[in-house]
């Protein structure tokens, strides 16, 4: 009986993972978004490394999908005082003064390869993940703000005041740095950040996938059509890059 | 006194023992140990004497191995450990980590250990949150409507002579 189970789960794998492949074959164009779930039991490998691109070209400047998103998938409730509220994905707008052209485009943390914000953390809780993405170990953060300071994405948020009612997939809590998690827990059971879904739903302005994968789909658009880093001078070689800006 | 105290402390200790067993008193009668709500499954993890002494070994293990090595297995989880020991009562009212009813503070408060966890995870079950007894965590106001009721003002503004 129990030899006869093991033969059917496996049977079972190899049936999926033959479907999964006949599915990326068939219909490249609708399984886009799919990225390869890692097992649950398994820690993260510096093999995929995760990033995103952002078509400001398509972005449109009165869509805040991708922020309302981020907010509503990690339980961001303000305390409306823009001041201080926690902020992981904001809409920068840039006018060329010449021409009036005004643009808009999404800023979030960008996932440094180099993060400056690791690197000054006297704890350690702020650390890159092995696939590249960029996190605060809240259980070690002591408040003291340093990751904020030198972060020249200005992406990160304290949180100023108790919370409650937090999401279980994303523990908040006052006196700690936060910042985009690239929805670190979607990612894992293999699905795209929130922000990604939800811009795919009109503007399709927003990639996500793996940047060590050259036949993945986000690599593939930076191959042909290239992709800026924001303040490329800092040599921080971001997971986040640009088009048209 | 005090140094007689120290000095003979095994003797005291002696005695004290001995008039206790002498009397029969119950020592244990004073204070009710905790009731533990029970969990939704039928069996925990790991056996119960091994909960009750390792649960923050366990926890704190697999919290490294979430955070940083993206390991998500449910059975260390605390997530997993709410989803099955917080339960509503007969109203459909859920105990917020604090009360006694809660099943980590039913233990904690009884013990006088005071434990960070809920500043940062949920209390309840996802699907639970909302339906919970209004106390706050932590003894603070909620501002979140912006407004503060007569009592919890004063209260917060109270100078203790």
């Amino acid at each position: 009986m129990k030899t006869e189970n093991i033969t059917d789960t496996s049977k079972r794998k190899f049936l999926g993972g033959a479907a999964l492949t006949a599915g990326i074959v068939i219909a490249p164009g609708v399984l886009l978004q799919t990225v390869q779930a890692k097992p649950d039991d398994q820690p993260v490998t510096n093999k995929v490394r995760w990033g995103m691109l952002i078509d400001t070209n398509k972005c449109a400047d009165d869509c805040t999908d991708c922020v309302t998103a981020c907010n509503t998938e990690n339980g961001l409730t303000g305390f409306e005082r823009p001041e201080t509220d926690s902020q992981w994905i904001r809409k920068v707008t840039l006018k060329d003064k010449q021409t009036g052209h005004v643009k808009t485009l999404p800023v979030m943390c960008q996932h440094c390869e180099t993060a400056p914000c690791a690197d000054v953390c006297p704890t350690g809780a702020s650390f890159k993940r092995e696939d590249g993405i960029v996190l605060v170990d809240k259980h070690i953060c002591i408040g003291c703000r340093y990751c904020m300071m030198a972060c020249p994405y200005k992406a990160r948020s304290f949180v100023h005041e108790d919370l409650t009612d937090q999401k279980d997939h994303a523990p908040r809590g006052k006196g700690t740095v936060e910042s985009c998690t690239m929805c670190v827990h979607k990612v894992d059971k293999g699905e795209s950040p929130a922000c990604v879904t939800a811009c795919n739903k009109e503007h399709k302005a927003m990639y996500f996938g793996d940047l060590n994968d050259a036949n993945s789909d986000i690599s593939k658009r930076l191959k042909q059509y290239g992709g800026k880093q924001i303040r490329a001078d800092l040599g921080l070689n971001p997971g986040v890059r640009y088009q048209g800006v | 006194m005090v140094s007689w105290f120290q000095k003979n402390l095994q003797n005291v200790m002696l005695a004290v023992t001995a008039l206790l067993l002498a009397t029969s008193v119950n020592v244990n009668a004073e204070v009710a140990a905790p009731v533990v709500p029970k969990g939704k499954g039928e069996q925990c993890v790991e056996p119960t004497a091994e909960m009750r002494k390792n649960h923050m070994d366990m926890l704190k293990h697999q919290r490294d191995e979430t955070v940083h090595n993206g390991v998500r297995t449910k059975k260390h989880a605390l997530k997993e450990c709410i989803a099955c020991h917080v339960q509503p009562d007969d109203k459909g009212q859920v105990a917020r980590f604090g009360e006694d009813e809660h099943f980590c503070s039913s233990c904690h408060n009884y013990a006088g250990v005071n434990v960070d966890c809920f500043q940062c995870h949920a209390d309840r079950p996802q699907e639970l949150i909302g339906k919970g007894h209004k106390i706050k965590p932590h003894h603070t106001a909620d501002f979140k409507d912006k407004t503060i009721n007569k009592d919890a003002l004063q209260a917060l503004t109270k100078v203790s002579k």
